[in-house]
């Protein structure tokens, strides 16, 4: 059923990357912009061009702070484009940047962040081809915002589609979840709360071609859950291919500082950004072989199977805990909040 | 992770959950109330129900404090936030409540300066921190949050600080645990005493309920293995016809409360004569307001408030549901009008609403019975 965007005005919660922020793009967005196209939204859009299958993505950064423990928003840049190339299925080759710069940024803070994408850009094998400038008023971008549009070459012996998805199929993690949007939510200082924790900001798609490798035709959707988590992720995914997801609550990788914090929060780890991990839905005879071939793999050691794909719930995620009782979870619902108690 | 593992290992869930079956008399039915919301949230987050017997029925009670909050007080503390000169700020349980003209998050969307804070010494530092503006914390909760509200306004006298003040929502929870049982349509066999706000009222408060009600009351954690344990002592004065106090959250909650805490909430608060309640009416002596020689810090003398009241929209059941009459999903607004996106009550809101616990953690399991046994 089309979804109509009736909201009356936009909200925070509409670039949250939950709920609101589907309603806004299938029920705005694509219904103007893509017409009555049904192809499933994604990350990044595959198009054929001369023969060859190209990907393409754009994303935009207005993290605050910009720069946070093991990161910062030049380097979030480009790993967020390269990411979302990757688990669409595609090796990333360049990208074009925009900077929008708060008059009055000192210029160092700027060289440093421009460094920073160089570097990343070195590490994750991704070209920077071009660029544009804004400047905007002093108080208007929060020191800056990063746009980035990102190409890529699609891998061979791999589809990424919902629709291919089958009852009895895996969910992977690469490693751990909740561990960047733990460390900006204290980064930003407002909670007094102090955690060893660092972003795990990064490109995944060494890991990606690793999976590909191992279990290329078993491969079946893949996605980085940045905003709105891994819960939302999977709902979409619940939602795009009409079946259910049943996860197993202990088999979710989550570090202690992260559990911690959501504990004392109030917040569920499936709804905290990650920007340097992805899920896969791998046909059950390949899982094995994809496991092993991430577990050994710098970075990947990790990475588990965390659930299946059943006939029910449908449309819907639900985790099994570890004693027997289960709950549903949703697609997240505005910004996360902390909770009083 | 300590204090959390523990409480959480399944062998140990097992055997309590075997034992409440055991002591559980079948032929009987059993209604147990739930009083904290923070028990709701976790009995839905942890999937409690599906191991409990079902002749136990678990009643989601009053507390939750955004819950109870009546729509008109959200409206008066926005109507302060209106100038641009303040500072709203809240716990984020408070930022998606909806008022008649939009949640505080909502005002923030059009251009209020609406801020989230951890505690009320945060809204102290923001108030420190922009000296030419006035910094209003709106305070909510029951005896768990009060004293740091008190501490906080304590400190902001001792140390001069003028442009701040609290808009004081604080409500009582022992008021609201006679309101239930006064009410006619409540059958219920026994009480999980709320944990958080013992550790600072202590025990010795719900004496009445077991002497003059003959009620069981637990105090009680919020863990799973909290909980389970709870119901077993709670089953074995069922079955031994007592009807007592007990402490199963010994290593948080002491039997005689926190003295220091309480003395500061003497210090600051005194009880309103009455105080409106969503769902639960005007209760006497339910609500604490500032004492005179704190009105500089207090917002409702310092602005002039519109003292609006607004009656629940008329299809909504909040009041049914907070006094555990209804269940979430027996009031005709439930998942349609009514969704934690767009809430019209604010049981949707706060995580510890019993209609946005239920909604998120168990409606549409419902209809899914037996998906748990592994596919073919």
């Amino acid at each position: 059923m089309p979804i109509r965007f009736r909201d009356p005005q936009i909200e925070m919660a509409h670039g949250a990357g939950g709920q609101a922020s589907r309603r806004l793009i299938e029920g705005l967005f694509a219904p103007i912009l893509f017409g009555a196209s049904a192809e499933p939204l994604t990350d990044a859009a595959h198009v054929k061009f001369d023969g060859a299958q190209l990907a393409i993505t754009t994303d935009s950064f207005v993290v605050k702070p910009i720069r946070f423990p093991g990161g910062s928003i030049g380097e979030l840049a480009v790993n967020g484009t390269a990411n979302d190339l990757a688990v669409s299925g595609a090796r990333p080759e360049a990208l074009v940047v925009t900077y929008i710069v708060e008059a009055g940024l000192r210029s160092e803070i700027l060289e440093a962040e421009v460094r920073a994408m160089g570097t990343a850009a070195q590490k994750a094998g991704v070209r920077i081809v071009g660029g544009d400038t804004k400047v905007v008023e002093h108080g208007k971008a929060d020191s800056m915002y990063i746009t980035t549009a990102g190409i890529g070459r699609a891998l061979k012996g791999v589809v990424i589609d919902p629709a291919s998805v089958k009852p009895g199929d895996k969910i992977l993690v690469s490693g751990p979840i909740g561990d960047h949007g733990i460390t900006i939510l204290l980064a930003r200082g407002e909670l007094d709360l102090e955690a060893d924790l660092t972003s795990d900001t990064r490109s995944v798609f060494p890991l990606v071609e690793v999976l590909v490798r191992a279990a290329g035709p078993g491969v079946r959707w893949m996605r980085d859950p940045t905003r709105g988590g891994a819960a939302t992720s999977l709902n979409e995914l619940a939602r795009d291919c009409g079946l259910g997801i049943v996860l197993q609550e202990e088999e979710i990788p989550v570090r202690d500082a992260v559990r911690g914090a959501c504990e004392l929060l109030g917040l569920d780890p499936l709804h905290i950004a990650n920007e340097g991990q992805f899920l896969a839905v791998v046909a059950p005879e390949y899982a094995d072989a994809a496991i092993n071939a991430l577990n050994l793999t710098l970075g990947g050691e990790d990475a588990r199977v965390i659930g299946e794909v059943r006939e029910q719930p449908t449309g819907a995620v639900l985790i099994s805990t570890r004693y027997g009782g289960s709950r549903i979870i949703d697609m997240l619902v505005g910004d996360p909040l902390p909770r009083i108690c | 992770m300590r204090f959390v593992d523990e409480f959480r290992q399944p062998e140990l869930i097992a055997r309590a959950a075997e034992e409440i079956r055991r002591l559980a008399d079948p032929t009987r039915h059993y209604r147990l109330m739930e009083v904290c919301g923070g028990h709701t949230h976790a009995i839905y987050r942890f999937g409690l129900k599906d191991v409990l017997p079902d002749n136990i029925e678990l009643i989601h009670g009053p507390g939750c404090p955004v819950c109870v909050l009546p729509m008109g007080r959200i409206d008066d503390g926005m109507s302060v936030a209106q100038d641009p000169n303040v500072i709203f700020a809240a716990f984020g349980d408070m930022m998606r409540v909806p008022g008649t003209h939009g949640s505080p998050l909502e005002h923030k969307a059009r251009g209020r300066d609406v801020r989230i804070v951890y505690s009320p010494a945060d809204a102290l530092k923001l108030a420190r921190a922009n000296p030419d503006k006035h910094v209003m914390f709106f305070a909510i909760g029951f005896e768990t949050t009060a004293p740091s509200t008190a501490l906080t306004v304590l400190r902001a006298k001792a140390e001069g600080v003028r442009n701040f003040s609290v808009f004081c929502n604080h409500v009582t929870i022992i008021p609201a645990i006679r309101a239930i049982l006064d009410s006619p349509d409540m059958r219920l066999d026994a009480f999980i005493g709320p944990g958080h706000v013992s550790t600072v009222i202590g025990c010795r408060p719900y004496e009445w309920i077991a002497q003059n009600e003959h009620k069981p009351i637990v105090v009680c954690g919020f863990e799973p293995l909290d909980l389970l344990q709870s119901i077993v002592m709670l089953l074995r004065q069922l079955k031994a016809g007592e009807a007592k106090v007990e402490n199963q959250y010994k290593r948080v909650v002491p039997w005689e409360g926190n003295r220091a805490a309480l003395r500061a909430m003497g210090e600051v608060f005194q009880l309103r004569s009455f105080f409106e309640w969503r769902g639960l009416g005007f209760i006497s002596q339910s609500a604490l307001r500032m004492r005179d020689e704190f009105s500089e810090w207090d917002a409702e003398q310092r602005f002039s408030i519109p003292g609006i009241r607004v009656t629940d929209p008329k299809a909504a059941q909040c009041g049914e549901v907070l006094k555990g009459v209804l269940k979430p999903h027996q009031c005709k607004l439930f998942g349609r009008e009514c969704t934690p996106e767009h809430p019209i009550g604010a049981l949707m809101v706060s995580s510890e609403g019993s209609c946005a616990a239920y909604f998120n953690y168990e409606h549409r399991k419902q209809a899914m019975v037996n998906i748990l046994s592994p596919t073919a």
